[in-house]
């Protein structure tokens, strides 16, 4: 979080790299979205202004352009910084994160959460560099440690995997309860 | 009396007791590994506890809210790294003080400010309750409305020299809240014809996004690193006795933190400046500052430290919260359906002094535990953290996929959480989407539900309560606009507001 004290740096003149990039990408989109409100809200006959169900999606993206556009004139009046484009990349780079999260999304409900979280935590640990066995087992003993607290203990919501039904019959209900 | 021993008697359970400790341990452990900090681990943990007891479920979030900031001073204080962002102020003195051969003092003193700070603010709110209990019933639809819009003001304000974005992005949070089917007359708003859009963006989503898969992200994509603090040997309850010696910093620094930490919108940034600056200013030897001053150091931790207590009278008597980790947990409350407010106060008084018990025992549970394992709790600052981005991205996944088990809000969240990276990358704010979303959403149905009152604009305001906020509305944003304005004429006019 940031805020305001002694310690955050101000966005004043020389700003960070990338500033402008995304300044103008809200900008576009607060106005593309606040010219689709007759279309995306409706009008309700006999109804005050304050109480028609636009009344607030306006207020959020008229203040949202407004804003908008008074930061992208601040971030573009004073001489930009340079690096814009490697700050661009640093967020799309990001993505592949995105991307490997999504896919452990997508393996759980298949292979079941015990498996899918253990295959998850060691391939990201890979991907990352850390080679040496005791690191992998660290990140295993992690992936075990969250799923046993989580689910086990916790019982939160994660369904079982497909591939728990091909399992013996009490084996199959423990690791669909537990694991 | 009787009031104490039925909050007592709802504390004296297992689950209860077990929650205190978790809760308490588990947040100072999670503020002193750099990185991860309260918001992350609230928002990994909502979801979990809305099958808990409210009591239970609550006394773990308070735990880890009120205890994290006393674990960030620890590798704020070693390594010059703030644990959470708000200790970033300790390092200006803590560090220096560590690095001069002093870093037991420097604990010592961290720990002994923090716990002061803490016990001050929870005194100030029991002592406040009845006056809150009081007064407020007398807040109706438009006395929240304006409450919660003064939120939204001050948090755009606090935001000094980046006020364009902060109003930006609490516009967008704002936004965001309205998607999905309207309450009243059952439309659609900004679904795009899209099923998944209809119910809505959930606000778990929003914040694990943000804080939880945004700080996996940055840590992933950033190199490791690997601190190494020493040892550290000594006392550390020498602090207490030291704290008596600057006893009107402390006082003045544990005020501030409750009077801000009640402001919606303010929170601990500013709490700790005012404080700082105080401490700078009334000082024998200002010059110290910076380089391990101890009323530094005190003001800091006192002040962040007084927060937690002071945030939850906003949120438990008006049903407003102040900053994101209380908006976190007005969503617990939702779901097991106590609405804070005028009435909680009215019905369930036991209910909020049972809060209060917990907030004052989590201080001491911390004290006790730091005062022994400081030095265990140092292994954990060394873990690698791209290692610790694999461990938040694990664990966000069962925050969000937990909550319904579906795949959009998953997708939503790393939408969100790459949102939240580009924000973190450009220092720019996390806080107001969060706040513009939960209080612009509370605006919405007041502002409804009072106007079938109001038949001019002046009736909105003719209550007394109602006029001091909007006066005080006006103040803020008149001094706001006055200050910037005399600023821009010293520097020449070249800076925003």
């Amino acid at each position: 979080m940031s805020g305001p004290g002694p310690n955050r740096k101000t966005s004043g003149p020389g700003r960070r790299p990338g500033d402008v990039v995304f300044a103008a990408f809200f900008l576009v989109v607060s106005l593309l979205l606040l010219s689709q409100l007759g279309n995306e809200t409706k009008w309700v006959q006999g109804t005050r202004g304050f109480a028609q169900p636009a009344f607030w999606p306006a207020v959020g993206l008229v203040g949202m352009s407004l804003f908008a556009c008074l930061h992208f004139l601040g971030t573009v009046l004073p001489s930009g910084g340079k690096g814009h484009v490697r700050e661009t990349v640093f967020w799309f780079r990001s993505l592949e994160y995105a991307i490997w999260f999504m896919a452990y999304v997508w393996i759980v409900p298949l292979i079941g959460y015990l498996p899918a979280t253990l295959f998850f935590v060691v391939c990201l640990a890979l991907r990352n560099g850390y080679r040496d066995p005791p690191m992998l087992l660290k990140a295993a003993g992690m992936g075990v440690v969250i799923v046993v607290v989580f689910k086990g203990l916790l019982s939160v919501k994660i369904p079982g995997g497909q591939l728990y039904e091909h399992l013996p019959d009490g084996m199959r209900n423990f690791m669909l309860l537990y694991l | 009396m009787d009031l104490f021993l039925s909050s007592l008697q709802m504390l004296a359970r297992w689950d209860v007791i077990a929650a205190l400790f978790i809760g308490s341990i588990g947040g100072v452990i999670i503020g002193a590994i750099p990185g991860v900090g309260a918001a992350v681990a609230i928002a990994i943990l909502l979801p979990a506890t809305f099958s808990m007891d409210p009591i239970v479920g609550l006394t773990v979030l308070l735990g880890i809210y009120g205890s994290s900031m006393y674990g960030g001073a620890i590798p704020a204080i070693l390594i010059n790294t703030p644990g959470t962002a708000v200790n970033a102020l300790t390092t200006y003195d803590g560090h220096p003080m560590a690095k001069n051969g002093n870093p037991g003092r420097a604990l010592s003193l961290a720990y002994s400010a923090s716990f002061f700070g803490g016990i001050f603010s929870v005194i100030s709110l029991v002592l406040l309750s009845q006056l809150l209990a009081v007064i407020a019933p007398h807040f109706g639809s438009r006395e929240i409305f304006l409450a919660a819009l003064l939120g939204i003001v001050l948090v755009v304000l606090a935001h000094r020299g980046q006020v364009f974005s902060a109003g930006m992005l609490a516009c967008f949070g704002i936004f965001l809240g309205t998607v999905g089917l309207e309450p009243v007359k059952y439309t659609r708003r900004f679904t795009f014809d899209q099923t998944w859009l209809a119910s809505g963006i959930d606000l778990i989503v929003v914040v694990l996004g943000l804080f939880a898969l945004s700080q996996a992200f940055l840590l992933l994509v950033q190199g490791d690193e690997r601190p190494r603090p020493g040892r550290v040997t000594g006392g550390l309850l020498a602090g207490l006795k030291e704290l008596l010696g600057f006893k009107r910093v402390a006082s003045v620094s544990a005020s501030f933190g409750v009077l801000m930490g009640m402001i919606p919108g303010v929170g601990e940034f500013t709490a700790q400046f005012l404080s700082y600056t105080y401490a700078q200013k009334t000082s024998r030897e200002p010059d110290r500052f910076g380089k391990g001053a101890p009323e530094g150091l005190i003001a800091s931790e006192t002040a962040n430290n007084a927060i937690p207590a002071a945030a939850m009278i906003p949120l438990l008597a008006l049903g407003i919260p102040g900053e994101a980790l209380t908006a976190m947990m007005l969503s617990v409350f939702y779901v097991h359906n106590v609405i804070p407010g005028p009435q909680l106060f009215a019905n369930q008084l036991d209910f909020v002094m049972a809060l209060y018990i917990a907030l004052f025992l989590l201080n001491i549970i911390v004290l006790v535990f730091l005062i022994f394992s400081t030095n265990g709790i140092l292994r954990l600052v060394r873990i690698p953290t791209r290692f610790l981005g694999t461990l938040i991205l694990a664990l966000g996944f069962v925050g969000v996929y937990s909550l319904r088990n579906s795949m959009t809000d998953c997708a939503m969240a790393a939408g969100f959480g790459v949102f939240g990276l580009i924000l973190k990358r450009l220092q720019l704010p996390v806080v107001p989407v969060v706040l513009g979303m939960v209080l612009g959403g509370i605006m919405e149905v007041k502002l409804r539900s009072s106007m079938a009152r109001v038949k001019t604009p002046l009736d909105f305001i003719d209550r007394p309560i109602a006029a001091m906020i909007f006066g005080l509305i006006v103040l803020v944003i008149g001094i706001h606009l006055h200050t910037s304005w005399k600023r821009r004429k010293r520097n020449g006019y070249t800076t925003g507001p």
